[in-house]
């Protein structure tokens, strides 16, 4: 997109660097306190005139002493009437140079005299502050400038905002510039370049620059009017596709949790038929480790937290599949089946753990501290922001999947799994230890729903009741995807996850979940062993 | 093809009784008795035990259909709910202008909601007969409905049982909306009086625990009529060999829609009478857990024996209200356990444990076999 800009943008920024501004040329003679001097002035007036005098120079220097000004800082020292700064450290106060930060020996009280701000000089101050910091070294602080100003930059800005451009050789910060040179010409300039200017806003595509035209629309006339029209035509489009990009994304995104949270279930139900009402337990159980290893990390080794989040993914999946195993030796193994007795007897342990759970970290939520790496978010355009976290969840949720499907495939214990499953003393007869196999795969089953409470914590509320929001959800996604498949399970948890949130603008979040669910009831019926059936004798079991 | 698991005659009959003894003997405790007496049931015990009543009609009609046709339903609280709101409205209608903003039309949560009038479902709700008949139709209706397809799809077993359950959590995920116009969050309360008596006195209550006792009593003997029927008997044909009863000739879905809707009907009636004895009705009734615990109850009292399912319903209520007080943080260690011990140990649930009303060497439904 910068390359189509590139040309009219520099067509447009000649005709201003062509006629040089006399500010430019005298900030860069003089020197120190001389620079600020109109700072002194008496009347609010003049200071306004003198901090935007210094604005249009666009001399980093002065944003110290500006900064300085806006926060009641700027005193003028009496013995000798010269502009300083006053910076309190470890208790006592300081005179520093405004301009090149040198300590200038102790402040005594009474010794100086405030500049005084109005509100309208405190609003010029930021503005000024806002183009001077176009000038920083820091490309984010840059960024941020260009587009802080993209609303409020007035015609005296351009000149700035030209020189801005010209040195700019950081690639985002130079379209963001030309973002904002250009909302500030169909603010401000001419016909011909309002033109111009809608020609290059025309190729970004978010909200900001869509307001920004529908108010230029009100007070256009003719071509001009027209040329807004179709420039506001076609980024709604634009607008609109990566809305729908962006509701794919939060889709997928919801898809992968509730693959994450079904995929166990998908095991422990799907392959051996166990109806695991406290499967969600589970998944808070993995959340709850993921508090207690950052806890531990957090008092062994400080410095090391950001990747307490991986050591808690092996950590969780251990405590879930080890209690995993330990219920099905202990409950589950007497009650094979007998499916509706195996879900009345796990819906009490569900209760059992959510309560001692309660009883020793408390009802109230539990933090999990985001890794650095997690926070933030990728900006594609204006129009399509994807955040870490829900892209390193989906990531997760893949490569969750992969491991068991490869697992499963693959493995000797994957081999002996399957055959327990279909055929029990067949499996026996030929030397396999089915009791093992079963407290296995049930463990495996729990783990990975311990895993899926690494991921939540980052989501949701680690709480007593994480595990009771997802389990409905969850065997939704098994049954609709197909019992007893773990492809079945992918497919149900992303269509369900994308549906929901396509459903979403329309009816709003609670609506499209009642939805899906009479959807998903509906579906149940046409297809009653979901979409991708076992078929052959098996299923009538 | 298995024996039929119904209670005695004799059983049947002395159990009747006593059902009628109480109904009939503990309001006379409670209104003619002084208070100084020994013998004398205070009034909130009174209602206590009409709460258990209406939860133990609850219980008759998921062993209605869980113990004698197999279909473990997730969502009967559902249906207990909707009876209770379709109560709730005409308690709600029967507030006129003595609500808080005095609006003789809308329920105050209407006017605080900033409705204009009332919506068209609430129409007709100010008459008692009107309401009595929603609710037995709107329960009905939906379980007619959601039955039809089901069992005619044959879903059935567990995945009829998840559906069950979804069903109940879309239906309060609704009931939360305040745009359905059932008061939101905070349901339907604050009512004042039911066909003109006041709901707080002494009178109306044992009114209502008479009530509750009558339904249960005419409850408990329509199960019955129904199971040792020959429709009884085509039940547990369905319930424990459920192709070989279609390839008799039954149209097994027929049979299973009966049975569900007129279940549904029971755990609606249910509702309406819990409503007005614990004075609220909100969305919470339709979370997935109260309608799992009601399995429960069925479960600990001994599936497939009606008198199990009343006993065990009264029963966990009891330890309930008694420990939630006394041990609050002991109640949900207790709850679980019970589920985990009965399904493990009790199978057959206390009838069928202690074996009196075991009904001489009878099967009970431990399984599908």
């Amino acid at each position: 997109m910068l390359r189509t800009i590139l040309p009219l943008l520099t067509l447009l920024l000649a005709c201003i660097t062509l006629q040089p501004p006399a500010t430019a040329q005298t900030t860069a003679d003089q020197t120190g306190t001389e620079l600020l001097d109109g700072l002194r002035a008496k009347s609010f007036k003049a200071k306004i005139a003198a901090v935007e005098k210094l604005a249009a120079g666009g001399d980093p220097k002065v944003a110290a002493p500006l900064t300085a000004m806006l926060e009641g800082r700027l005193h003028i020292r009496k013995s000798d009437r010269a502009l300083v700064i006053l910076e309190k450290r470890d208790g006592k106060k300081f005179f520093v140079d405004p301009i090149s930060g040198e300590t200038l020996g102790e402040a005594k009280s009474r010794s100086s005299n405030k500049v005084r701000v109005n509100n309208r000089l405190r609003g010029v101050l930021r503005s000024a502050l806002g183009t001077l910091t176009l000038f920083s070294k820091d490309p984010d602080i840059r960024l941020k400038a260009a587009r802080a100003i993209f609303k409020s930059a007035d015609g005296n800005s351009l000149t700035i905002l030209a020189k801005a451009y010209l040195d700019e050789t950081d690639d985002d910060v130079r379209e963001a510039l030309a973002r904002t040179v250009a909302a500030t010409r169909l603010r401000h300039g001419s016909d011909d370049e309002k033109m111009a200017a809608v020609k290059i806003l025309t190729d970004f595509s978010d909200q900001g620059v869509r307001d920004l035209l529908a108010k230029a629309a009100l007070s256009a006339k003719g071509d001009l009017a027209k040329a807004i029209s179709l420039a506001a035509a076609s980024i709604d489009q634009r607008l609109a596709f990566f809305g729908v990009l962006q509701n794919l994304f939060q889709g997928i995104s919801l898809g992968s949790v509730l693959l994450l949270a079904a995929i166990g279930l998908a095991i422990t139900f799907g392959v051996m038929g166990v109806i695991n009402m406290a499967h969600g337990e589970m998944v808070m159980l993995g959340a709850y480790t993921t508090h207690v290893v950052q806890v531990l990390v957090l008092q062994h080794f400080p410095d090391a937290v950001t990747h307490s989040l991986l050591l808690s993914i092996p950590v969780a999946f251990l405590v879930a599949g080890l209690f995993g195993v330990f219920l099905e030796r202990s409950v589950i193994r007497f009650l094979y089946g007998r499916p509706l007795e195996t879900l009345l007897a796990t819906w009490g342990l569900s209760l059992m753990l959510q309560q001692f759970v309660r009883s020793i970290f408390g009802p109230t939520n539990r933090e999990v501290i985001a890794p650095s790496w997690m926070s933030g978010s990728i900006e594609i355009t204006g129009g399509l922001v994807l955040t870490n976290n829900r892209i390193c969840i989906i990531i997760f949720a893949a490569a969750v999947f992969l491991t068991l499907t490869l697992l499963i495939r693959y493995t000797d214990f994957g081999l002996r799994m399957r055959a327990v499953t279909q055929n029990r003393s067949m499996a026996n007869a030929v030397g396999i230890r089915s009791n093992w196999i079963d407290a296995m795969t049930f463990g495996l089953g729990s783990g990975v729903a311990g895993l899926a409470g690494v991921a939540l914590s980052q989501i949701d509320n680690v709480s007593p009741n994480l595990g009771q929001g997802y389990i409905i959800d969850s065997f939704l996604v098994v049954v609709f995807g197909g019992v007893g498949n773990l492809w079945g399970t992918l497919v149900g948890a992303l269509s369900l996850g994308v549906a929901n949130k396509f459903l979403e603008p329309y009816t709003g979040a609670v609506l499209a979940k009642i939805l899906i669910l009479v959807l998903v009831i509906l579906f149940i019926q046409k297809r009653p062993r979901g979409l991708f059936a076992l078929k052959g004798r098996a299923v009538e079991n | 093809m298995a024996k039929l698991t119904f209670t005695t005659q004799k059983t049947t009959w002395l159990f009747a009784a006593v059902l009628a003894a109480i109904t009939i003997v503990v309001p006379i405790l409670n209104l003619a008795v002084p208070e100084t007496s020994a013998l004398h049931v205070p009034t909130y015990i009174l209602s206590l035990f009409g709460k258990y009543l209406a939860f133990a009609l609850l219980a008759l009609s998921v062993d209605l259909i869980w113990g004698y046709c197999g279909i473990l339903s997730l969502g009967h609280g559902a249906f207990f709910a909707l009876g209770g709101y379709a109560m709730g409205m005409y308690l709600m209608r029967q507030i006129g202008d003595r609500g808080v903003y005095g609006n003789p039309e809308l329920p105050d949560f209407m006017v605080f909601l900033d409705w204009q009038e009332l919506p068209w479902y609430w129409l007709g709700f100010d008459n008692f007969f009107f309401a009595m008949a929603m609710v037995m139709l709107v329960p009905g209706a939906l379980a007619f409905i959601f039955g039809w397809f089901a069992f005619r799809s044959r879903v059935s077993g567990v995945y009829l049982s998840i559906i069950t359950q979804a069903m109940t959590f879309a239906l309060m995920l609704a009931f939360f909306r305040n745009d359905m116009g059932f008061g939101g969050n905070n349901g339907l309360t604050d009512f004042k009086e039911i066909l003109g008596f006041d709901l707080r006195s002494q009178g109306t209550r044992a009114g209502l625990f008479v009530a509750s006792g009558v339904a249960l009593l005419a409850g408990f003997l329509i199960c019955r009529a129904i199971v040792a029927s020959k429709l009884g008997k085509i039940l547990v044909g369905i319930r424990d060999a459920e192709s070989r009863t279609r390839f008799l000739g039954y149209r097994v879905e027929h049979y299973k829609l009966f049975v569900f809707t007129l279940s549904a009907v029971m755990a609606g009636v249910a509702g309406a009478l819990y409503v007005p004895q614990v004075g609220i009705i909100n969305p919470g009734e339709f979370a997935p857990g109260n309608s799992i615990e009601i399995v429960i109850w069925v479960a600990l009292g001994g599936r497939g024996t009606l008198i199990g399912a009343i006993m065990g319903a009264i029963l966990v209520n009891l330890a309930k209200s008694y420990l939630t007080a006394a041990f609050p943080e002991v109640w949900l260690f207790a709850l679980g356990g019970l589920f985990v011990a009965v399904t493990l140990l009790l199978p057959k649930g206390v009838v069928g444990a202690v074996g009196i009303w075991g009904n001489m060497g009878a099967r009970a439904p431990g399984g599908k076999s």
